[in-house]
């Protein structure tokens, strides 16, 4: 009799298994039509953001772009919502919390990370009349491997690959022992990129500026598995700086959004360790640990965010990949430059002057190390003698280089 | 002889005279609605204005009742599951497991019916999503049947095996997502790259809710109304839930019932499992389960293990889900008072519970 329940349960449940083959998928969007509001209204703009709104890293630098919007903009006002992820909201999608900005009222819907590319071109086909912001992703780029024709969907982020450079250069600077450990995220295009232009910078200082050998430098990154620390699934950062600093590493850099990196440095030097720490992302990272700070390569989206509200307002805004470039006149100027640096007390006045003259030559073009020869971790050709990598190859980058340690996807 | 022949499960202290237990777990659900607004005024917002916000952030927009159905049907489907195990004695912790062991059953299925990249195969689209949704079932049944197997066999608490095997299918879940499924050149927790949109299962409109989930969810639910009700094995399962050793010498197969108790909500939850990748997530992701096997939990125990009221009580909880994004949203208030206001309503159900069987009046019959 029991089995003639579960032979019943089981019928029902095929044909209602079956009955969805009927079903259809969403329809897709129609072209897009930017709307363009009165100037004197409120415009409201949705900001998704993946992490902790106060991270003192990737996120909260987001929130300051927005700040810098609403300064040069009163009548724009700003909707976040925060930790849009599976570990903190666990029935929650980024294209849905964009679905709720947009009821209340968003007229442009930005999300923060890499991993909600899937949420933002969603979105952007459900609302074709929102402008939605991807900030990093790559399917704006004509040019690129992924376009998606969605005219309503554009990308920012900032060219921060210099930025790395200098911070790898700083931390080759600052190290004794050539030993530099990298807290790394995921293994994505983006990361993969970043982690290589650190190492470029980085061999390019230890060489040249304080003319060590290039076998004495170990370049070493741990990738955690995510942006920040999801208890019992990524790795623990805070784990994974202490074998840093336990192992000998006498510099450490944040490539992740939180700050476990300083937080453990500090506790090393003051439990005598001489070790030092590079931060990420955001402007003020040195202030966690000054004492033992090199620098801080941080993210200034305001510029970026500001003319692309502008023209969404103004209704004139078309998706575009834009990849925003430092104002190497002034690295540091809130209303030009797509990243900025500050070094760290630790540098010293020494490597102040070597990183300033590191930082003219990225800026005036005389240091190109994203130039042959250099080969890729497995020891294939990257780029032959001689030979300049273009954006896709950059953008791209299949695997890190020859040279560093740690997982190349 | 009975001792070593069947598993002890637990049962539930008799309760003495009092007042009846639905007041004692209404009273609780009170004090728990008072303390929530309580919290909500010592972080500073109105509760009423909460309370507001939270009922239009559920029913504001299609969109918003859309997503309320679509964490609905899960959510009958692990209730109407736990129903089994509960009746049968049994807290059934590793629902959550078997909502991932499906899930991860049905993406296997589609991957191996259109691998990265293909756009036909044996299956067309439709055909291959009702085949996903079924291996989820069995995905589940596998895994409910493991902690089963443990359970009955092993004489672990069912507790325990739940839980170890929840962490033995996340921990799964997330090396198939970093290792053999991971999405090309990424090793992120972000999921599997998604399926092509003629894998995702049809929706109402362009809300996120899928007719065939909520067919299924209510399906499992009337079918499980029916079996408690009007059936001899609902019957034999109340009996080996109220005392597994009185029913055993009655000549009660016990094991079978409490196989049976797991293999049906395994079922059921597998479902789920597979609801979620092609209606929901269109991959797999770490937390695919959404902690909605938890969540069906705590419905069925506020419902005492009756399936008749399951549907408005899980409604109230997919609608308390959806609307807590408004607290971030429109209050700028801490994003984790949602699970605040979540965890009191748990409490003080599980002490409503407690209380109403140490304390409340027998009913009659």
């Amino acid at each position: 009799m029991k089995t003639n329940h579960y032979k019943r349960l089981a019928a029902l449940l095929l044909i209602g298994a079956l009955a969805s083959a009927c079903a259809t998928p969403p329809p897709s969007a129609a072209p897009a039509q930017p709307a363009a509001p009165a100037a004197d209204q409120t415009f409201t703009v949705g900001m998704v953001i993946v992490g902790p709104m106060n991270d003192k890293g990737w996120n909260e630098a987001h929130v300051e772009g927005t700040k810098y919007v609403m300064e040069k903009m009163p009548n724009v006002k700003f909707e976040y919502v925060d930790k849009v992820n599976p570990a903190d909201r666990p029935n929650v999608k980024g294209s849905q919390v964009a679905d709720d900005l947009i009821a209340k009222g968003a007229k442009v819907v930005i999300f923060n990370s890499d991993d909600f590319k899937d949420d933002a071109l969603e979105t952007a086909k459900k609302h074709p009349n929102i402008v939605v912001i991807h900030a990093s992703g790559d399917y704006a780029w004509k040019e690129g491997k992924n376009y998606k024709d969605q005219p309503n969907l554009g990308n920012l982020m900032s060219k921060m690959e210099p930025g790395w450079m200098i911070a790898g250069c700083a931390s080759a600077l600052g190290s004794e022992n050539g030993k530099i450990g990298t807290v790394g995220p995921l293994i994505n295009e983006e990361t993969r990129r970043y982690a290589s232009a650190a190492y470029l910078g980085a061999k390019y200082c230890w060489e040249n500026y304080k003319k060590r050998d290039p076998k004495e430098l170990q370049f070493k990154i741990t990738w955690i598995g995510f942006w920040f620390n999801i208890p019992g699934v990524t790795l623990d950062p805070t784990k994974v700086a202490d074998d840093f600093y336990n192992g000998g590493f006498d510099v450490v850099m944040s490539a992740i959004d939180t700050p476990e990196v300083a937080v453990q440095g500090k506790k090393a030097a003051e439990a005598g360790k001489k070790v030092k720490y590079h931060h990420y992302d955001y402007k003020g990272g040195c202030d966690l640990a000054p004492d033992i700070c090199l620098g801080v390569h941080y993210y200034n989206w305001g510029p970026g965010y500001l003319k692309i509200i502008q023209e969404a307002m103004a209704g004139t805004y078309k998706g575009t990949w834009t990849w925003a470039e430092a104002d190497w006149k002034d690295l540091n100027n809130p209303d030009t430059s797509a990243f900025g640096y500050i070094k760290g007390k630790a540098l010293g006045a020494e490597n102040e002057k070597l990183l300033d003259e590191f930082i003219k030559g990225l800026g005036d073009g005389s240091i190109d190390l994203w130039k042959g020869p250099l080969n890729f971790q497995d020891g294939t050709v990257f780029l032959k003698d001689g030979e300049r990598a273009t954006d896709q190859q950059i953008w791209y980058l299949p695997q890190l280089l020859e040279g560093m340690e740690g997982p190349s996807r | 002889m009975e001792g070593t022949a069947a598993p002890q499960t637990m049962n539930p202290p008799a309760p003495i005279a009092g007042l009846p237990p639905t007041v004692y777990r209404i009273g609780a659900f009170v004090i728990s609605l008072i303390l929530v607004a309580l919290v909500i005024f010592i972080s500073g917002a109105s509760p009423a204005t909460v309370i507001g916000r939270m009922v239009g952030g559920a029913f504001g927009t299609a969109d918003q009742i859309g997503r309320v159905i679509a964490t609905l049907s899960p959510l009958l489907l692990c209730a109407a599951g736990l129903v089994y195990t509960f009746n049968a004695g049994l807290y059934n912790l590793g629902v959550e497991g078997q909502i991932t062991f499906g899930a991860i059953a049905a993406t296997w299925t589609l991957r191996l019916l259109y691998p990265e990249g293909a756009t036909a195969s044996l299956l067309p689209p439709p055909a291959a999503i009702a085949l996903a949704i079924l291996v989820g079932g069995v995905g589940g049944i596998a895994w409910g049947l493991l902690a089963g197997a443990l359970h009955v066999y092993g004489r672990i608490s069912e507790i325990f095996a739940g839980l170890g095997l929840n962490f033995a299918a996340t921990g799964i879940a997330i090396y198939l997502i970093f290792g053999p499924w991971k999405r090309p050149g990424v090793a992120s927790l972000s999921g599997t790259q998604p399926f092509d949109e003629s894998l995702w299962l049809g929706t109402f409109g362009r809300t996120e809710a899928t007719p065939v989930a909520l067919a299924l969810g209510l399906m499992a639910l009337i079918i499980t109304i029916g079996v408690m009700r009007n059936t001899y094995f609902g019957l034999r399962l109340r009996a080996v839930g109220r005392n597994l050793r009185a029913a055993y010498v009655l000549g009660v197969p016990a094991r079978r019932q409490l196989l049976s108790a797991f293999l049906i909500c395994g079922l059921f939850a597998g479902v789920a499992g597979a609801l979620q990748v092609v209606g929901v997530f269109h991959r797999l992701i770490p937390n695919i389960s959404s902690n909605l096997g938890f969540l069906g939990l705590l419905v069925v125990m506020l419902v005492n293990f009756d399936p008749l009221w399951i549907l408005p009580v899980a409604f109230f909880f997919s609608a308390l889900n959806i609307g807590s994004l408004q607290l971030p949203l429109s209050l700028g208030l801490e994003s984790s008072l949602s699970g605040v206001i979540q965890g009191l309503l748990v409490l003080f159900a599980l002490l409503g519970r407690g209380l109403a069987q140490k304390y409340g009046r027998k009913p009659e019959g």
